[in-house]
Formats: C-alpha cells, sequence, structure tokens
C-alpha cells in the first residue's frame, strides 16, 4: 500500500515534471529577482505569449493528425507585411502605397486570413489528395510564401500605422491587453472546434489512427483541408497581432515561430504520434516557453545561453511526455 | 549422432486470455521435410516463433543435436543454424538483393580502427548462394523489382548461406505460382540431399503429399501424433486436423432468410492476384458465411465491397439498386458496415475514448444547430450499447487500449449498431477474443439476424463457421468454390474440399 503511495507520487512527479520545474523557477525568479511577479510583468509575459499562443493553437491542430507545419513563421511574416502596406498613416514618409487610404482594421484582418487560408488549403490539399508527407508540403509552402512576400514589399521594412492598429496592442479592456483578449477568444474557439464539432472528433480520429478512420467513414482528406487552412487563417491573425504589437513589420517577422511553436505544443503534451493534445496543453506549452524565457531573463542569464536551456528543456519535456505512453504497455 | 537434428518436448505458451500452446511436441530428422499440419490458429506458427526465439516460451525445451540448448531472440536461433523462412516476408524493398542477404553481418574490409563495408566480396557471394540454390538473377537487382517467388528464394539462399541445419518454412507458397513453388520444391529437395531438417507449413494438401516425409498434426494448440506422411491419405490428415466434437458454444438460431438485400455480380479486383469473378447474393435475416484458407482473398472482396480496396470491374446491387462505392463512406450511405479483420490496424483508435470510437461514425446524425454536437444524445447512445453489449469498462471515458479484445470488438460492434446498417459485413468476429466473449458476440449477431439485419461473417474458424451461418460461400485463391446451403452438407469434409480446390 505505501508503496504505491509512492509510485503514485512518483508518477505525479514525473508526468508533471516541467510544470514543477516551471513553478519552481517562477517562484525562485520572483524571490531573487524585485519586480517580476508584478503585475505589469506578467501581463507583458501574457501579452508576449497571445501571438503565440495563436500559432500554438494553429499547428496543435496539424500536429494532432501527426503532422507539422513548417509554413507557420513566413505566413507570419506575410501576414505581418500586408497588414503593414493597408494600413500605414497617411502623413508616414516612406508609405509603401502613397495614395491608398488606410483600410479598415477589420477588413485588412479578413483579407489577410482569407489569403493565408487560401495557402493553408493548398498545403492541405498536397497532403491529403496527393500524399505529400506534411513536412515537405509544408516546407515548400514556406519557401512560397517568403518568394512571395519578398517580391510583394522588395524586402521594404514597414512602419508608420494607423492608431486603430496599433491600438490593438496599446488599448485594453479591464486592464487586459486587446491583444491578450484575443488569445482568450481564439482558444475559446478553438477549444469549441476541438470538443464540440464534428471537425474536432474527425481531427482526433485521423491522428489516433488513419486506417481506421477512412473505414469508419470519416472524410480524411477534407478534414485534413480544412486543419491546415485553418491553421494557416490563424498565423494569418497572430502575423496581424505581431504587427500591431511591433508597430512595424518586415518579411523577417515571424521567422523560426514555427519550430517554437511545434515544440510548446509538445512539451504541454500534444503528441506528435497523433491522437493526443488539447487546447491547455497549447496553453501550458506556450506559458512554459514564455515565462522559462522571461525568467531566464530577469536572472541575467546570457541570451545567447538562453537557447541553450530551451533546447534543454524540449529535450527534457518530451522524453518525459513520451514516457507516459510507452510506460503504458 | 543423435536420431533426430532438432526436438522441441513440452511446450507451452500463453497469451493473455488464451493457452496457444499447450505440450506440445515435434522432432525433426535430418535430411527430411517435417510437415507441420493444423487448422487456422492451432498454433503452428507460434510454436515455430518460439523455437525461433519471436516469442519467448513458458515452458518447454529445445534440444539440438541431443543438447539442450536455449534461444532468446532470431539471432540466437541463427548462431545455433535455424533459420526461418517467414509467412510475411520482412525484407527491405528498396535495397539491392545483396544488402538482403547480408543485413546485418555485412563483409567488411578493415583499415585499422576503419571498416568499409566489402561490396565486391558481397556481391560475389550473393551470387555464389544464388546459384548455390540454383536462382540466378542480379544481386545488385533492387529487392522490390522482384516477384515474391524470387524474394522468398532470397529469404531462402539467406538461410543457405548462414549453413542453417533446420529450416523453417511458414506457409511459404500461400502467394507463389505454381511455377514458383516447383522452384521452391527442388531447392526443398536439394536442402533435404544436403542433410538439412526441415519444417514445412502449409495448408495445401497436395503440396503436403508431395514433399513430406513426416507429418505432425496440431489442434487447438495441442499434439495430435507424427506420422510418416507416406501412411497418412489426404482425407486422414484432415480428419486428424479438425478431428473434434463440435462442443455447443454456438447458440441456437431461428433466422428465417427474408428477400435479398445485396447482390453482388463478378466483382474482380485491380489486382490479379486478388478476388475474380466474384457473384453471391446476401438475404435479409441471414447468416451468411464466408469459408476458406488464409490467402483465399475474403477479407480483400469484402474490402472491396466495403471501397477500401480497388475494384476493377463488377458490380453491387443493395435493395436492388446498384451502387458505386468508391470510399467506405458511400457504403455507409448504402447501408453496409465493415467490421474489419485487422481490429488494431483499423479498427480501433487505442488513444480515444470508448466513446469516442464509438461515435466517430455517427456525429452526423447528433449535431444541434448543424454543427454543434450534441453530446448529451451521444453519451446516451454509447451508455445504452455499453449496457446491452455488457461492454466491461469502467466508464465510457476509458480508453479503448485498455479494454480486453472482446470489449474492443463490442465497442466497434457498437460503433456499427449505433449506425443502423442493412448488411453488417464481420470479418473474424471472433479472433482473439475469449471464448465467454465469443459466446456474447455470438448472440450479438443472432439477435441482429432476428432484427432483420443481413450478417456476412468471415470465419477461418471452422466450428465457428458449421456452428453460425445459415449459408457458406467458399473461397479459395480469389475465386468463389462453392456454396452450401443445405445444413446436412454442411461439414468440414465439404467446406474443405471447396477451399482447397486449387
Amino acid at each position: 500500500m505505501e508503496k504505491t503511495k509512492q509510485q503514485k507520487a512518483k508518477d505525479f512527479l514525473i508526468n508533471n515534471g516541467v510544470i514543477i520545474v516551471m513553478f519552481v523557477l517562477v517562484i525562485y525568479t520572483g524571490i531573487t529577482a524585485d519586480n517580476f511577479l508584478t503585475s505589469s510583468n506578467l501581463l507583458n509575459i501574457l501579452m508576449n505569449m497571445s501571438a503565440r499562443l495563436v500559432i500554438a493553437l494553429g499547428i496543435a491542430g496539424c500536429v494532432i493528425t501527426a503532422g507539422c507545419d513548417l509554413s507557420a513563421g513566413r505566413m507570419i511574416g506575410f501576414a505581418g507585411c500586408v497588414a503593414g502596406t493597408l494600413l500605414q498613416r497617411m502623413d508616414y514618409s516612406g508609405k509603401f502605397f502613397p495614395d491608398m487610404q488606410p483600410m479598415n482594421v477589420f477588413l485588412a484582418l479578413i483579407i489577410i486570413m482569407a489569403i493565408c487560408a487560401v495557402f493553408g488549403s493548398i498545403t492541405g490539399f498536397f497532403i491529403a489528395y496527393l500524399n505529400v508527407p506534411p513536412f515537405i508540403a509544408t516546407l515548400a509552402m514556406m519557401e512560397i510564401v517568403y518568394g512571395i512576400s519578398m517580391i510583394y514589399t522588395g524586402a521594404t521594412p514597414l512602419g508608420g500605422y494607423v492608431s486603430s492598429y496599433t491600438g490593438l496592442a496599446t488599448g485594453s479592456f479591464l486592464g487586459i491587453s486587446y491583444l491578450i483578449w484575443i488569445a482568450i477568444i481564439v482558444a475559446a474557439i478553438t477549444w469549441f472546434i476541438f470538443n464540440m464539432t464534428r471537425h474536432g472528433k474527425y481531427m482526433y480520429a485521423i491522428g489516433g489512427n488513419p486506417q481506421a478512420a477512412e473505414v469508419a467513414g470519416v472524410p480524411v482528406k477534407l478534414t485534413l483541408v480544412l486543419i491546415y487552412m485553418k491553421a494557416a487563417a490563424m498565423y494569418g491573425l497572430a502575423g496581424f497581432m505581431l504587427g500591431a504589437k511591433a508597430g512595424g513589420a518586415s518579411v523577417q517577422l515571424g521567422y523560426g515561430y514555427e519550430m517554437e511553436a511545434i515544440a510548446a505544443c509538445t512539451i504541454g503534451g500534444v503528441s506528435v504520434t497523433g491522437g493526443r493534445g488539447k487546447v491547455s496543453s497549447a496553453v501550458i506549452g506556450v506559458a512554459v516557453f514564455e515565462l522559462l524565457k522571461a525568467s531566464l531573463q530577469y536572472l541575467g542569464v546570457d541570451a545567447n545561453a538562453q537557447y541553450i536551456a530551451i533546447g534543454i528543456v524540449i529535450f527534457i519535456a518530451i522524453s518525459l511526455d513520451i514516457r507516459k505512453y510507452v510506460a503504458k504497455k | 549422432m543423435a536420431e533426430y537434428k532438432l526436438e522441441l518436448k513440452g511446450i507451452c505458451k500463453s497469451f493473455p486470455g488464451v493457452k496457444a500452446l499447450d505440450d506440445v511436441q515435434l522432432s525433426l530428422r535430418p535430411g527430411t521435410v517435417h510437415a507441420l499440419m493444423g487448422e487456422n490458429g492451432a498454433g503452428k506458427s507460434t510454436l515455430m516463433k518460439c523455437l525461433f526465439g519471436i516469442y519467448k516460451m513458458d515452458a518447454g525445451e529445445v534440444i539440438l543435436d541431443g543438447k539442450k540448448i536455449e534461444i532468446n531472440n532470431p539471432d540466437e536461433a541463427m548462431a545455433h543454424g535455424i533459420a526461418m523462412v517467414h509467412q510475411e516476408l520482412q525484407p527491405v524493398l528498396a535495397r539491392s538483393v545483396g544488402e538482403n542477404l547480408y543485413l546485418g553481418r555485412f563483409p567488411v574490409k578493415k583499415y585499422g580502427p576503419i571498416q568499409i563495408i566489402d561490396h565486391k566480396t558481397m556481391y560475389a557471394e550473393a551470387e555464389k548462394w544464388l546459384k548455390e540454390i540454383k536462382m540466378e538473377f542480379d544481386p545488385k537487382a533492387q529487392l522490390g523489382s522482384l516477384s515474391i517467388g524470387q524474394m522468398q528464394s532470397v529469404e531462402i539462399a539467406k538461410a543457405v548461406s548462414q549453413q542453417a541445419r533446420v529450416v523453417i518454412f511458414d506457409e511459404p507458397t500461400s502467394s507463389l505460382s505454381e511455377k514458383e513453388v516447383e522452384a521452391l520444391f527442388r531447392i526443398m529437395n536439394d536442402l533435404r540431399d544436403k542433410g538439412v531438417a526441415m519444417v514445412y507449413i502449409s495448408h495445401k494438401m497436395d503440396e503436403i503429399k508431395q514433399i513430406a516425409d513426416d507429418i505432425t498434426v496440431m489442434r487447438d494448440g495441442t499434439y495430435v501424433g507424427t506420422w510418416p506422411a507416406a501412411d497418412l491419405t489426404i482425407d486422414q490428415i484432415v480428419a486428424k486436423m479438425v478431428g473434434r466434437e463440435l462442443t455447443n458454444v454456438y447458440p441456437p438460431r431461428e433466422n428465417v432468410p427474408g428477400d435479398v438485400i445485396m447482390e453482388v455480380k463478378n466483382l474482380t479486383s485491380i489486382h490479379t492476384k486478388s478476388f475474380r469473378n466474384v457473384s453471391f447474393t446476401l438475404r435479409k435475416g441471414e447468416i451468411l458465411g464466408f469459408g476458406g484458407l488464409v490467402g483465399a482473398q475474403r477479407t480483400e472482396l469484402m474490402e472491396g465491397i466495403f471501397g477500401i480496396r480497388g475494384v476493377a470491374t463488377g458490380e453491387v446491387y443493395v435493395h436492388g439498386k446498384k451502387v458505386k462505392v468508391k470510399r467506405p463512406i458511400d457504403a455507409m450511405n448504402n447501408g453496409i458496415g465493415l467490421i474489419t479483420e485487422d481490429r488494431r490496424g483499423n479498427g480501433i483508435f487505442g488513444c480515444l475514448s470508448i466513446k469516442d470510437n464509438v461515435g466517430v461514425s455517427v456525429y452526423n446524425k447528433f449535431m444541434k444547430a448543424g454543427f454543434i454536437l450534441d453530446h448529451k444524445s451521444i453519451n446516451q447512445v454509447v451508455d445504452d450499447s455499453i449496457k446491452k453489449l455488457s461492454i466491461k469498462t469502467p466508464s465510457m471515458k476509458e480508453h479503448i487500449a485498455n479494454l480486453s479484445g472482446g470489449n474492443q470488438q463490442k465497442v466497434i460492434i457498437s460503433r456499427w449498431l449505433a449506425n443502423d446498417p442493412d448488411v453488417l459485413i464481420m470479418d473474424e468476429p471472433t479472433r482473439g477474443i475469449d471464448v465467454g466473449a465469443k459466446h456474447e458476440i455470438y448472440e450479438i449477431m443472432n439477435e441482429l439476424a432476428k432484427q432483420g439485419k443481413a450478417i456476412i461473417m468471415i470465419s477461418s474458424e471452422m466450428a465457428e463457421l458449421l456452428g453460425m451461418a445459415d449459408r457458406i460461400y467458399v473461397m479459395c485463391n480469389g475465386k468463389l468454390t462453392g456454396e452450401i446451403s443445405d445444413q446436412q452438407e454442411m461439414t468440414q469434409a465439404n467446406v474443405m474440399s471447396y477451399a482447397t480446390k486449387f
């Protein structure tokens, strides 16, 4: 009896190892660094999390079907640039379209998300109907989108945004930035899709066993296309948010974010072998990532050494996570 | 020199819920072909896998040349000179013949600490061994470009090159053409002359008479006996294989077959070696059995009807209307359901809950406002079927992977009941399921037939086929070879004779 209790405690520690270590690190940082655990700093961390979470939630859908999406980062850059060109002030000297009135912010967002969705559905089409492995298909789309961004902007950095656009980052509701609200709403919608719609259930089924899904009458191909389309629309939104936050954009915006998003998802418990993962997994994963970065920064760890720390966390987190499923046999 | 090259004594092996081997013995004389016979599931392959170290035996001993040995894995088996030509070949298709022959033991050239694979020696040796078994093809050819028969001879060459003294052939001819079988037998005769002891597993009676010296018969995981092949007729072998009283595990049936509900006409696969020109009818309220040996293409036929496999020509009619099935969803929309043979492979979603496993096919039917899942109704359906089929589980949230085989199968049946098809195809519905759960599944099948559903049951278990089916079709090598509708005619001998037609 005593032993099983010990065993249970051990299992708990291992199953939640990353989160526990995170908590310890946050508390330690809070004690040693003065202004880490202040509401303004925590809000700042949440703000950093917001766009990252939107990306991770998009990529989570792909990962749950045992896929991935390497085009996310470039898609974000594209979205940021398009938003920039459409939403510059008339009086800004380096305006990209000097004679064009700035567009309505929401209209611009919808246009950007729609274009990204088209890109995503093309990727999805190749994955679902032409059986191109997701890794390769999204790699191809990554290159294409980057090329389009470069041609569209001529590699010029963009700035001088209208206040209604930058207001997304500076303005707040109930003391919480609009960007954070957007992330919360996206998380809620994603939760709804994952749990309350056929599409979500089909997604888990395809990730769990694609052959069985086909036999059970799941529209496997269509579902895959929708997943990549939806994910791309979310990258569009994330790029839009990042542009607002930075007040500017270049084609390099979002570069490498896809890797961090995939890592965050897996740290939170989305299984790369498919079929497992929740919205909370993405939230936890992104939180771990951002808290880690912030803590290390506050502890004065060299910026380059932070990369090493992040790599180590990924190694440990995924080994522990995989262990849960392997040990079950 | 001992009288026997290899002896297996008192081998026992249990899998969860099943005793697969119970005190089985086998004695191989050097320079002979020993046929190991038995129905599907009699334990032949299990015994060989125990010998070869793929499975760990629970009890029993292996005696090679009079000395007791222990084999824990295939490497050790090969080190003892035991080789196996697998039922399902496991070659590396994308690499060359030579590389496959020497996989894991490549000849190397040493330059100090650096070892480099000696391709020249490897291909020369490979060519030599292929010649040894009188198979002359290019050892540099990609393995995937060969026919299955040629691939098999590569496996045999591998066994020969390892100087194997005991070679196990596990149903080597099930996918070979006649010419390839001849070539195989010639190789086996050569090996026999060299004193190699061989175990030969096959269902084809005429082959056994042609090649075997001794015959050992197994039944339900037990040893029946060993005889010189010359002393037994084919009928006697069959009698020993199936010679058991049919115990009354099959619930009484009162099915009243009604009108024809489905008709299949001249269905032919896109693959030449699969089902050809199959025509049959299915009536309301009947359980239609499909018998045959492994490899008779029954599964392929059903998967063709259900849209998983490609169909070149032929038609399927449901309720007198021609249906076009390209994908499983089309079959489902026409009232056809399929419970697949490979439960783990394309039946269950191991990492999902019971609820999701049942729900996946019926989410269409339970929607609020057109897109929101009606979890309450779905829970109701799942809960009902857990009760109705007495699925043993703490809750519907339990992962299906944690259930026993029988309970998993009941969950799959629930999925289809929720979907309410008119025709339910059940491919080996009781495979890997313990006796108690089998009985429950039989009762469910009878209940469904009573409700007027039409059931197609593929079964390789003779007793099950005879005990459950109202009518039986038998297939052999992709063709429908016989129909047995008279209850009096439904005997093991009749099914067997159709199943081994050619």
